[in-house]
Formats: C-alpha cells, structure tokens, sequence
C-alpha cells in the first residue's frame, strides 16, 4: 500500500494509474485473480499475500456480484462462498486497505454494484472509495465500451484505469471504440466463453493479439491459462501478460473440500503463481531472442 | 405490426383486418438508441456485442421494414400455425359479478397455450432469416420453453432449453412437452433454481456459441433490442384486442389487465392502447407471500419488482429490480414460476414511472383463488400466472371502468400439479374437494 501511494502522488489529475503502467514496463506482467472474500475474508487476505509473494505484477480482487454472467462454474463457486461468507462493497473495501502487497490493485466486479454504491446513483461515489481504498483500476465484464462513458468520466477523475476485456469477436469500429476509452491494459479473452481453466492455448489468442498489434497499450491474455506452459506460449506470441483466474481459484476450492489448511492453500497459489510467473519469463526471453537475433 | 407499406395489413392472416391496425403501437414512445428514458441499453459482456448489433440490424431490417416479407411469414405461420387470430370473449358470469363488461383476450387458446408462441415463433424465424444454426433459450414457467421447442421444431432447427431445477419440479409436463419436441432441456442448479439463474446460464452458453446461435429470450427483457422486438412480437395481442373491441362494443376498452413477469404478454396487451390516453392499463405482479423483504436473507417473498423495485442492471438492461442496498439481486418468489424473477422489462420500467401502466401486486393466496374462480364461473382454466390478473380484477373491480379487457396470458394445464399442493395448503372456498378421493392423480 504504502508503496502505491507515493507512487500514485506522481499520477498525472487524470488518466491512467502510473503503478499499472510500471508493472507492464519491463517484462511480462503475471496478473493473478481471486475472489476477495472466499471462502472467508481472513483466508482470502493470505491467499492474496501469497499471490504476491509468487510474483504477481498487479493482482485483480473480485468484488462477488449475485449474477456474475461472464464467469465460468469455477469463479461462479468462488463468488458464491464469498458472498455466503457476508462479503459486501464496504466490506471488498476495508479488504483492500488491510493488504499490505506491493502489486497494484483491480477491481473486479460487475456494474450493478458500482452503480448503486453510495447515497447517489452514478458510479462515481463507487470510484471515489475505490481510489480511497488504494484501488488502482477497474474491469467490468458487463459493461460494454457503449455504456461506460459515465465509469471512464469518473475514472479519469480519480485517477483509476477502466480495462476493458477484447473477445475474438471484437473486431473493426468495435475494437476502436473500446481502444479509445481503455487504459492501463487491454484484456484480451483468448477464447469465446465464460472463465475457466482449459489444456489448450486458443488460435483465438494468436489472432487477436494481431489485430491490436497497432494500438499502443499493454496486452494481458486471460481466460483458460492454467500452467507455466501456457504462459509462456502466450508470452511468447506477444502477449505483454497474463491473466489467471480459475486455476488458482481452483486451488481454492481444493482446500475448501479437502479442509486443507489456510497455510497449505497459500503455499499451493505461490507456488502456481512462481510457474506462471517464470513461464511468461521464459515466453518472454524466447521472443526477445527471437526479435533480437532476426 | 410493421410501419412499411408492404405490410399495411388489411390482408394479413392473423386478423389484422381493420385500418386501426396499421397504427403504430407507441412504438417510438420514449425510445432513443435502444433506451426507454433512463431504462434499457446493453450491458452485456463484449463477446456478445457483436451478435448484439447482428440482431439489431436484422430486427430493423426484417421487423421493422419486413424485408424478404419476413413479416408476412410472420403473420401467416401464426396464422396457420399459431391459430390466430385468437377471440376476445366476453365473459358472462364475470360481467354479472363485477357489473361492468368483462371481456377475455384468449391468448390460452394460442398453439401451446400461452401468449408466448408469438414472440418464440418470432425470434426462431428470425433466427433462421439470420442463417443462425442454433437456438437457445431459458425458461421459467416452462411457457417460453415449450413455444420455442415447437417453433424449433416447425423450424427445424436445433434447440435447447435452460431451467432451474425448481422451475423443472414444478413444471414436470412442460419439461415433457419440451423434450417431446425434440429440445434439449440443461437443469441450472445455482442459486434458487429459477428463472434468473436460467437467463443467466443461456448468457453463458450464448458467449460461447455467438457465431452460429440465437438466444430466444422470453420475455421483454435483455439488452436492446431483445425488449423491443419481443414486445413488436407480442403486439399482435393488442392489436387483435383493440380492433375486436372497437368491433363487439363500437369503443376501446376502458382498461386493460395483465399479469407481469418479465412483461411480454403486458407489453403485449398494452403496446396497441399505449397512444390511447383514455385506456387504463394495469400490469399485475406477483405479490407473493408479501410485499415485505428479507434484506439479511437477500429474499424477496414475492416478484413486485415494478410495484417495489429499485433502479439497477440486470441481465443485459437498466430496469426496475428487486435488489439490497449493496446491488446484489434478490431472489424472488412467487407461486407461479412464469412470474418469479427480479426484474421487468425496462418498456415497462419506464411507463410507470410515467404515470401510463398502472402497477399493482397480487398475493400467492388471492392467485389461487382467482384460478379457482375463473375456472368455476366461465370453465376457462386459467395459469397460475394470469390468475393474478383475476385476484386483482376480484379486488379492485370497482375503480375499473365499464369495459375491462383481461388478457388470459395461458391456461392452466401445466399448473395443475402446483395448484392441487397449493390448494391443499389452504381453505379456499371455491375450491374442489378432493379429499374422497384417495390414491392421488
Ligand atoms: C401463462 C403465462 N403468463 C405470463 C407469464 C409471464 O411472463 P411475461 O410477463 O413475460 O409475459 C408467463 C411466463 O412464463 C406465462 O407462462
């Protein structure tokens, strides 16, 4: 936190958060997510500790919503035990003020939340506390580049990133409306779908990354990677990071049907988050080389 | 239904046999970009923009200009198909009770037995103009589910349909009649098993298969344009209704009641009287068990979300939602699973607040009586769900004008398992005795 801060004193009055864009400056940024809260708010603030301890570059919290439409049956669990577990807005907040990482922070969460935080209807009092909270950035899988002028504005006001996720399907004036208003990175869904862990790294992911080739801000290739493997292909082909989400929130949900210990559980997402991390090292000095030696 | 030349309908095989129905249904009332005042829009996750803007453009293209004379194939499928046009009935007993003239719109007598052959037939039509493989589709009731499963089937395409698992133990022979036509029918287990958790699962399945599916919502819900061109689909119910009256009594009702759900049959019995300021128009919602809310337990006993809800975004659209102060969506209840879910079609959303549609609620209790009643007095077995129409004509006949249309969304086949538990629970006055007879049904 205390880290951030001073750093986020240097931010420009509007635009983009000067942490994110250093995390993505050298070298592959390693993106991990967890839902905040599961199962518990105790378990959840190790869990991210350990996230930071294996390497990650900025960690994405999800802020569980009641009908999160874009995830998968894993993250869905996830959501599900965080909110059985009393989680709430204030709640994600006070969360992100106790961790003590040196990754910045995102927001994850759904628009419903953010627009109804606060005595005023809007997103701006949601952004307001986010930026409070040390929040430095926000994705919102529901909200289209068509509805979000009013986060953007609030956004730019408080200093935050608005990510915006790029699906293969996004293409020509689509893909222009969401590259002018994303900042931070662009998170690009390597595959149709919902969240959740595959085997496979997708063509899909080859060609989307082509198609942004020519926009200038950090590409973070989510959806599906669950292995050092994968992060390194993914790297490798020109992604600037990764985004993982459903094989770390499986390890999760391992410790909670096995009753593992909060010690083990953490140990386990380090350990993962140390091969992912090293994978998009190694995809990384493969391209480098790659670009150097031609 | 369309505004273009070509379809101007004195010919039209569903009935459109008069001038009047050329008019335009206050179609562009509040409308812009897809939005209804401060209601609608498309908050959808981006894989499913694109399909978005695909159906919206074939929605202007085909429903809105009747290119290929989609809407002509419209008309006469459910013409052929479909059995329309569908009576207005007067109803008798009813009048003589109420002393004023009642009249039924017979939407049960629609193919499947409910309005919502209109807006199924529609949309897998369309699919097929769109050259959509596929079709996918959610379902409470089992209503929705089964029309599209017959329209898929007249269609021959491929469908498959998502239910809770509640929905599915309390609609057994819709679940039937689904898979007799040859649809796949998924179980969604999560959270209470209704209709929300369904609308959510086909959202999943639709960001994965985009390129060559068509998600058939139900109702007047969803992100633009699924609330428009639902509700242009269901039109036809007003349209006949408004012609038929001006036909049987020489005037327009004075006032017109529909239960909601998600609003498609409101919508759909008011689109054609929106513009006639004189007509009242009552949208009547699940009350439930009461209008009270457990916000500890993030329940809502009942599905009032035009009569008690909050701004908010669910399912794609800006509405009217039973939500907690935090934005998290309650789970909703009522005794008919055609009208549990959290939220309303934003068209509808935005008429109330304009003071236009009248939002009043209805109780579990008083739905059960009114579907004792109105198959007592005029032999017409109602839906759980249009039994609301009747708990609130039973309550508040009185403030109503002279002539009073009810749309009979469905009949009540499917509910009758449903309504004999219910009926158990409670001592109706009207209701059989069925107690000689033991051995069950
Ligand atoms: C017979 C009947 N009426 C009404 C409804 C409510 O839906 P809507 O309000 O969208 O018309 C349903 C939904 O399944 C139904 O089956």
């Amino acid at each position: 936190m205390a880290d951030r801060n001073t750093e986020s004193a240097a931010k420009p009055e509007t635009g983009n958060s000067a942490a994110i864009a250093e995390a993505f400056a050298d070298g592959p940024a390693y993106v991990p997510y967890l839902a905040v809260g599961d199962p518990s708010y105790e378990a959840s603030l190790e869990y991210v500790r350990a996230l930071d301890r294996g390497g990650a570059d900025v960690i994405e919290l999800g802020l569980p919503f009641s009908e999160p439409i874009a995830e998968g049956p894993t993250i869905q669990g996830a959501l599900v035990r965080s909110l059985d577990d009393g989680m709430t807005p204030d709640r994600f907040f006070a969360f992100a003020e106790e961790l003590d990482v040196d990754a910045p922070l995102v927001c994850m969460t759904y628009y419903n939340l953010i627009y109804q935080y606060g005595a005023e209807t809007g997103p701006r009092p949601f952004v307001e506390r986010a930026a409070a909270a040390g929040i430095e950035g926000l994705v919102v899988p529901d909200l289209p580049a068509e509805e979000a002028d009013p986060l953007r504005e609030a956004c730019d006001e408080f200093g935050l990133d608005l990510v915006f996720i790029v699906a293969p399907t996004t293409v020509g004036d689509r893909l222009d409306r969401i590259m002018s208003r994303v900042s931070g990175y662009v998170y690009v869904q390597a595959r149709l779908g919902t969240t959740g862990a595959r085997d496979d790294v997708s063509d899909q992911t080859t060609e989307s990354l082509d198609r942004l080739a020519e926009y200038d801000v950090p590409k973070a290739v989510g959806f599906g990677i669950s292995a050092g493997g994968h992060a390194e292909r993914i790297v490798a082909g020109g992604a600037d990071g990764i985004i993982v989400g459903s094989a770390l929130v499986d390890i999760v949900a391992e410790g909670v049907e096995n009753d593992l210990s909060t010690d083990e559980v953490a140990d386990r997402l380090e350990a993962l988050s140390r091969e992912l991390k090293a994978g998009a090292e190694r995809g990384y000095a493969a391209r480098v080389g790659t670009a150097e030696s031609r | 239904m369309s505004e273009t030349g070509s379809t101007t309908s004195e010919t039209t095989g569903a009935g459109a046999t008069r001038a009047e129905l050329s008019r335009r249904p206050g179609r562009e009332r509040g409308r812009e970009d897809g939005k209804f005042g401060r209601y609608g829009g498309q908050y959808v996750p981006e894989a499913l923009m694109p399909a978005i803007e695909e159906l919206t453009d074939a929605y202007e293209r085909y429903v809105l200009e009747n290119e290929d004379g989609f809407m002509d194939e419209f008309r006469e499928r459910l013409a052929d198909f479909g059995g329309r046009p569908i009576p207005l009935q007067r109803a008798d007993r009813l009048s003589e009770r109420y002393d004023r003239e009642i009249f039924l719109k017979r939407e049960d007598l629609l193919h499947g037995g409910a309005h919502k052959l209109n807006n199924a037939l529609g949309q897998v039509l369309l699919a097929k103009y769109m050259g959509k493989e596929r079709i996918i589709a959610e379902t409470g009731a089992g209503q929705h589910g089964t029309a599209t499963a017959m329209a898929a089937a007249h269609l021959d395409m491929p469908c498959e349909i998502y239910m809770g698992e509640r929905d599915i133990n309390r609609q057994r022979p819709n679940v039937f009649r689904m898979k007799l036509n040859g649809a796949e029918v998924n179980p969604v287990t999560a959270g209470r098993g209704t209709l929300k958790e369904a609308i959510s699962e086909t959202m999943r399945d639709w960001a994965t298969t985009v390129e060559n599916t068509h998600y058939v919502i139900g109702s007047i819900v969803g992100p633009h344009p699924f609330p428009v061109m639902v509700r242009d689909f269901q039109a036809v119910i007003s349209e006949e209704a408004r012609a038929q009256s001006i036909e049987k009594t020489g005037e327009l009702p004075t006032d017109v009641v529909a239960c909601a759900g998600g609003g498609s049959n409101t919508m759909g019995a008011f689109a054609a009287f929106v513009d006639d300021e004189e007509v009242a128009l009552h949208a009547v919602e699940a009350g439930g068990s009461t209008l009270e809310v457990d916000e500890e337990a993030g329940v809502a006993p009942n599905s009032a979300s035009l009569y008690t809800g909050e701004e908010g975004v669910l399912h794609g659209a800006r509405t009217k939602l039973l939500q907690d102060s935090d934005g998290q969506i309650m789970e909703s209840h009522s005794i008919s699973s055609g009208l549990d879910y959290a939220g309303v079609g934003p068209e509808l959303a935005y008429l109330v607040d304009e003071g236009r549609v009248n939002p009043v609620a209805v109780d579990d209790d008083d739905a059960l009586e009114g579907f004792h009643r109105l198959s007592r007095t005029e032999g017409i077995i109602p839906a759980l769900e249009t039994a609301h129409a009747f708990g609130f004509l039973e309550e508040h006949h009185e403030d109503l004008g002279e002539r009073v249309v009810v749309n009979v969304s469905g009949r009540g086949d499917k509910d009758l398992d449903a309504a004999i538990e219910e009926t158990d629970k409670r001592d109706i006055d009207e209701a059989p005795d069925m107690s000689m007879f033991t051995g069950g049904i």
